[in-house]
């Protein structure tokens, strides 16, 4: 396949086949072949992508043939296409998982269209050379979550739902702001010719549009101090819902503040310092939030923020080894919290509730729930061997390599924290009898626990979990090679401006 | 003119963030509206200005830049798309609720007192009793 198709199809068919899917409306059966078909071609064009990109070096092309820094630019590296491959595996899971959990779509015509749309907005994200490209992407996924998140228009998803837009909402104006002074300082929103540009800018003018970037994209990935609208927003949706914006879009933010803290800015203008700062206290001030609630998803909800911290950093050591360590991070990350996501799905369907004190002894009524749930969260704590260790093992690493002996002792601390959390929900859902009566349901025997759909794309991504731990080695390798390219943005300019 | 401008996003800038920071929805929807336009002030700001950009009408150092003007129209339309979408929701809020405030995190109220044997967040009825307690 051609360049320009591989960039483009993950892109433009998600988009078509939301078109296509208000068409067929009236058939749910129609809709939901065409999202899955879509988002199965986008998968093996996304892996065509990394296989190309991964072999041949970065490759880009330009929109409508305007050359850049004119037209609009779609460029792949190691690291967006690593990305690429993830999302669209996520989102083709989540989307089985939704299919197969009664109410997911909540019975409305525009779920299926909306979630590609979604999808789009997603891989235009990390496929987009143009800053101002990258906000109208961000502005197609949020506008599709915000549908995604109040579907239904229930109390509680209301409530939460505004905030999220308007935090969301607020963040898109910060975005703009930033665009408009980075084009009255350079006269280009091109990443690549940015990225020239902006070195001949003052230093001070440097810093404060990094931070101001930083700023923007902390909001969208939940970093300390910024992240207070996640626990309150994410947990009222359905566990589909739920579990691709905690596995995907918060891991978005991140990438774009990869992308343009490496990208745009030099060393001497990168907010390296307020980096690990926040890092260490988003981890922190996370994982506590997560120890003291009592419900499944909220627990899930603060560890996410709490995790954004690791992949922050390892940015901010700003070595070859932290930058892979993260890289690794975030692939380990998607995967492991999806899945956990997902199985909270299946603990609220089969205990009736997603609260600790109402579940109880499921790992009796329900052991392939228990399963689900036990590896991934054994791996988000970075139990070896199983996929977060290595990449824990890459950030203490990398940061004792560098003397930040702070950080690295918080990630270790943070590290039996999340364990801990947990272990919370082990003890709580699986292990110990309620402590309130448990919500009436009908009994179920100890069958999967949860309708084929929901199980099977649960289990496969543990399954892609276990795969990422036994091919830790090849996968560090790719991701090593994904953070040269970061570090040495030569290739990325060499694709973009030939 | 470029001063004027700033002056005016500025402002603009200044009262959305006021109007953000209040515990009413019809003013936190305003409060962004203004924070909006104060964004795409700055960004009309952001080009030089002149004559309409039309190959053939002048000479093309006269040209006004015309892509911050394409990208304030792109920001405007998404804008409006989402406000409207927000606006929604705040009806919908007022209709479900008949009241304009923001509600506070009932988890986070419920853990503030301490308590693992509150009530359940996602549960309706007792997230209502537990409203009228704390209004009460």
């Amino acid at each position: 396949m051609s360049d320009t198709l591989l960039l483009t199809l993950p892109i433009v068919l998600p988009v078509i086949g939301a078109g296509i899917s208000i068409l067929v409306g009236r058939s749910r059966a129609a809709q939901r072949v065409i999202g899955l078909t879509v988002l199965s071609t986008v998968l093996v064009s996304a892996v065509a992508l990394l296989v190309r990109v991964d072999s041949e070096g970065t490759i880009a092309t330009q929109a409508g043939g305007w050359r850049a820094p004119m037209g609009i630019t779609l460029v792949a590296d190691r690291f967006s296409a690593m990305m690429l491959v993830v999302g669209a595996l996520m989102l083709l899971a989540v989307l089985v998982y939704a299919i197969g959990q009664p109410g997911a779509e909540r019975g409305h015509v525009g779920f299926q269209s909306v979630y590609l749309i979604m999808a789009a907005g997603v891989s235009a994200s990390f496929l987009t050379g143009d800053l101002f490209n990258l906000f109208v992407a961000f502005e197609m996924m949020l506008t599709a979550s915000y549908v995604l998140l109040t579907l239904g228009g229930g109390k509680a998803q209301v409530r939460s739902g505004m905030t999220y837009v308007v935090i969301s909402l607020l963040a898109s104006s910060l975005f703009i702001t930033a665009l408009a002074l980075l084009y009255a300082a350079t006269g280009t929103v091109n990443m690549s010719d940015l990225a020239d540009r902006i070195g001949e800018l003052p230093p001070a003018l440097q810093s404060t549009l990094a931070v101001l970037l930083l700023a923007v994209f902390g909001i969208k990935a939940a970093l300390f101090p910024l992240f207070f609208w996640l626990p309150d927003s994410y947990p009222t949706a359905p566990s589909a819902v739920t579990a691709v914006f905690a596995g995907l879009l918060t891991k978005v933010g991140v990438y774009a503040i990869i992308r343009t803290q490496t990208l745009l800015f030099d060393e001497a203008a990168r907010p390296d310092t307020l980096m690990l700062v926040m890092a260490g206290t988003t981890m922190l001030i996370g994982i506590l939030g997560a120890i003291a609630q009592d419900d499944v998803k909220r627990i899930l909800s603060f560890n996410i923020v709490s995790h954004i911290g690791y992949m922050v950093m390892g940015l901010a050591l700003f070595t070859l080894a932290g930058l892979a360590a993260a890289i690794f991070y975030v692939v380990h990350h998607i995967v492991a919290k999806t899945t956990l996501f997902l199985t909270g799905g299946l603990i609220e369907h089969t205990g009736g509730s997603s609260r600790l004190s109402r579940l109880g002894e499921m790992v009796r009524t329900a052991p392939t729930v228990a399963v689900l749930f036990l590896v991934p969260a054994l791996s988000l704590a970075g139990i070896p061997p199983l996929s977060g260790f290595v990449p824990k093992v890459g950030l203490v690493d990398a940061g004792l390599a560098v003397d930040q002996h702070v950080i690295v002792a918080i990630s270790l601390v943070v590290s039996v924290l999340t364990l801990f959390s947990l272990m919370k929900i082990w003890t709580g859902a699986f292990w110990a009898p309620a402590t309130e009566a448990p919500v009436e349901r009908p009994v179920q025997g100890p069958g999967l626990g949860g309708p084929v759909l929901m199980v099977l794309p649960t289990a496969v991504l543990l399954v892609v979990g276990l795969a990422i731990a036994a091919w830790a080695g090849p996968l560090y390798d790719l991701s090593l090679r994904a953070a040269a390219d970061l570090l040495d943005p030569a290739t990325y300019h060499a694709a973009v401006r030939p | 003119m470029n001063v004027l401008l700033a002056a005016t996003a500025g402002l603009l800038f200044a009262v959305g963030t006021y109007l953000v920071l209040q515990h009413t929805l019809s003013r936190i929807i305003i409060g962004l509206g203004f924070m909006s336009h104060g964004a795409n002030v700055l960004l009309m700001a952001s080009g030089h200005r002149g004559i309409a950009p039309i190959i053939g009408v002048g000479e093309e150092s006269d040209f006004s830049d015309p892509l911050p003007q394409a990208m304030a129209l792109t920001a405007i339309v998404i804008t409006f798309g989402v406000s409207a979408l927000l606006l929604a929701l705040a009806y919908r809020s007022w209709i479900l609720t008949h009241d304009d405030e923001v509600e506070d995190d009932v988890a986070d109220r419920a853990i503030a007192r301490g308590g693992h044997e509150d009530k359940e967040v996602s549960d309706e009825e007792t997230w209502h009793e537990e409203r009228t307690e704390v209004d009460s």
